[in-house]
């Protein structure tokens, strides 16, 4: 495959903190690499910025291999940029041409406040998870595997629903900046199991309580959620997350 | 978790709006099913003689009741909803997305809002003269008698009311509206209830974009073959 390097125009979102208002820069990077990755690009475009005495973008990220959940730009008008189950730090640059133009945004939702420029303030889901997100039981001490018998395609399930990693582009993607596919990928991943069952009425009941809390908007079903996900969690988990509620408001004492 | 709570959390309030919504599917089936009599071509007897009965037995009165209840929460809700999930994001974006969901589905409340309009009109057209008619100057229907029961003509006032083709193309738009609401409206209602079986999804799903479909048109079909003189 041969080798290509482009020149690009990149529209940034510049904000001092929280407080003040932010607005769009227009930046210029040039000899980008087709091969590498979007945040290398951005990487570039920072040391070009202290070079000549500017203020680096700040943007979050940390493993760089798509399994932290920490990268989150919103590019070209969609979560993680245009590739499909893809998070910003495994978009490469061969998803541009030479000459484009790209918007990059924060995540944009009151529970999110802009922290700085790119990066926003995610602990809200740490919250929802502190609100129930975990076994709390005794369990005693690790048993053999195999003693809890599990069939196959639920522990699939479960797994595809632990696959989140808790990154925000369901919200940045919601018209509603609704956070119920994390929300709902959560409780699924333990309702499906065994280990989950003792707690699962509290467990839903005390994490749509601390969502709301946070300020998150009530899902309509769009499926924007779903299409954004790098992860491809299903929107699914959300009708399951529903009937968990409703059985733990109807039963609960 | 008390019932308050499990109905004014952000999954309670959508809980409301699809049991409501639910509910008015089932009613526009009944709505649909009653108002189909007109094509007996029997000059309108059969029809009158269903309108005579939901207009004056104690049972569809009651119901009724339910129906502008149910109707009011759907519409109410919505709205608080919608204010409500638009407030969450005070800072928009530059460039919107939306590739990932269809259009119909982000506009529930503009589909509503146009659905709701043509309510208002259509009540005007029918309910009042045939509930309130005679009363404080609202126009009274013209009747005929049956086996000595004397019954609105509700079939001549369609007749009368068709015969303007704005109002014709007015019915038309609005089941339109009505067609794109239930695209989303029929599946999402039954996933807000909590219904994820894989099967019972995809049953619901094409069941869903075939009501859209089936029900709008049928409705759609009747003003115009009044029009059209389709149906004597």
């Amino acid at each position: 495959m041969s080798h290509t390097t482009m020149n690009l125009n990149l529209k940034v979102w510049r904000q001092k903190n929280t407080k003040t208002a932010g607005a769009f820069e227009m930046y210029r990077v040039e000899n980008i690499s087709d091969e590498m990755s979007f945040l290398e690009m951005m990487d570039i475009l920072n040391e070009q910025l202290i070079t000549t005495g500017g203020e680096p973008v700040a943007f979050d990220h940390d493993c760089r291999e798509g399994i932290c959940g920490m990268c989150s730009m919103y590019i070209n008008g969609k979560p993680h940029g245009p590739w499909q189950a893809n998070t910003t730090c495994q978009l490469h640059m061969r998803a541009f041409k030479d000459n484009d133009t790209i918007v990059i945004e924060p995540w944009r939702a009151n529970a999110f406040p802009v922290i700085k420029d790119l990066t926003v303030d995610r602990s809200a889901f740490d919250r929802i998870i502190q609100a129930g997100g975990y076994v709390s039981v005794n369990t005693g001490n690790a048993v053999d595997g195999n003693s809890l018998p599990i069939e196959k395609s639920k522990a699939d399930e479960a797994f595809a629903a632990a696959m989140c990693i808790g990154c925000g582009a369901c919200v940045a993607a919601c018209k509603n900046s609704s956070a119920m596919l994390f929300l709902s990928a959560k409780v699924s991943h333990l309702a499906l199991l065994p280990q989950g069952g003792p707690e699962r009425k509290t467990r839903v009941t005390n994490m749509v309580a601390q969502l709301d809390k946070e300020g998150f908007g009530a899902c309509t079903n769009t499926g924007a959620c779903e299409a954004a996900c790098p992860k491809e969690i299903s929107i699914a988990n959300i009708a399951r997350l529903n009937k968990e509620y409703i059985v733990a408001g109807l039963t609960s004492e | 978790m008390t019932f308050k709570q499990m109905f004014t959390s952000s999954v309670g309030k959508k809980l409301v709006m699809g049991f409501t919504g639910i509910f008015l599917i089932l009613f526009l089936i009944v709505h649909a099913g009653l108002n189909a009599t007109i094509f007996a071509n029997d000059g309108g007897l059969m029809f009158n003689k269903a309108g005579h009965f939901m207009g004056s037995n104690a049972v569809p009165r009651i119901l009724e009741i339910g129906l502008f209840l149910g109707i009011f929460l759907h519409i109410y809700q919505g709205y608080l909803l919608t204010l409500e999930n638009k407030s969450k994001r005070a800072v928009g974006y530059a460039v919107s997305y939306d590739k990932g969901s269809k259009w119909y589905s982000r506009s529930m409340a503009i589909l509503g809002t146009l659905i709701l309009l043509f309510l208002i009109a259509h009540i005007y057209h029918f309910w009042t003269p045939s509930r309130l008619g005679g009363m404080a100057g609202i126009k009274a229907l013209v009747e005929v008698e049956h086996n000595g029961v004397r019954l609105h003509n509700l079939y001549a006032e369609m007749d009368l009311v068709f015969t303007n083709p704005y109002i014709v193309v007015l019915y038309v738009l609005a089941c339109g509206s009505l067609g794109y609401h239930l695209a989303h409206g029929f599946q999402s209602a039954f996933k807000t209830i909590g219904v994820h079986n894989k099967k019972y999804h995809a049953m619901l799903t094409s069941l869903g974009y075939g009501f859209a479909i089936f029900i709008p048109m049928l409705f759609a079909i009747m003003p115009i073959s009044f029009y059209f003189d389709w149906i004597k």
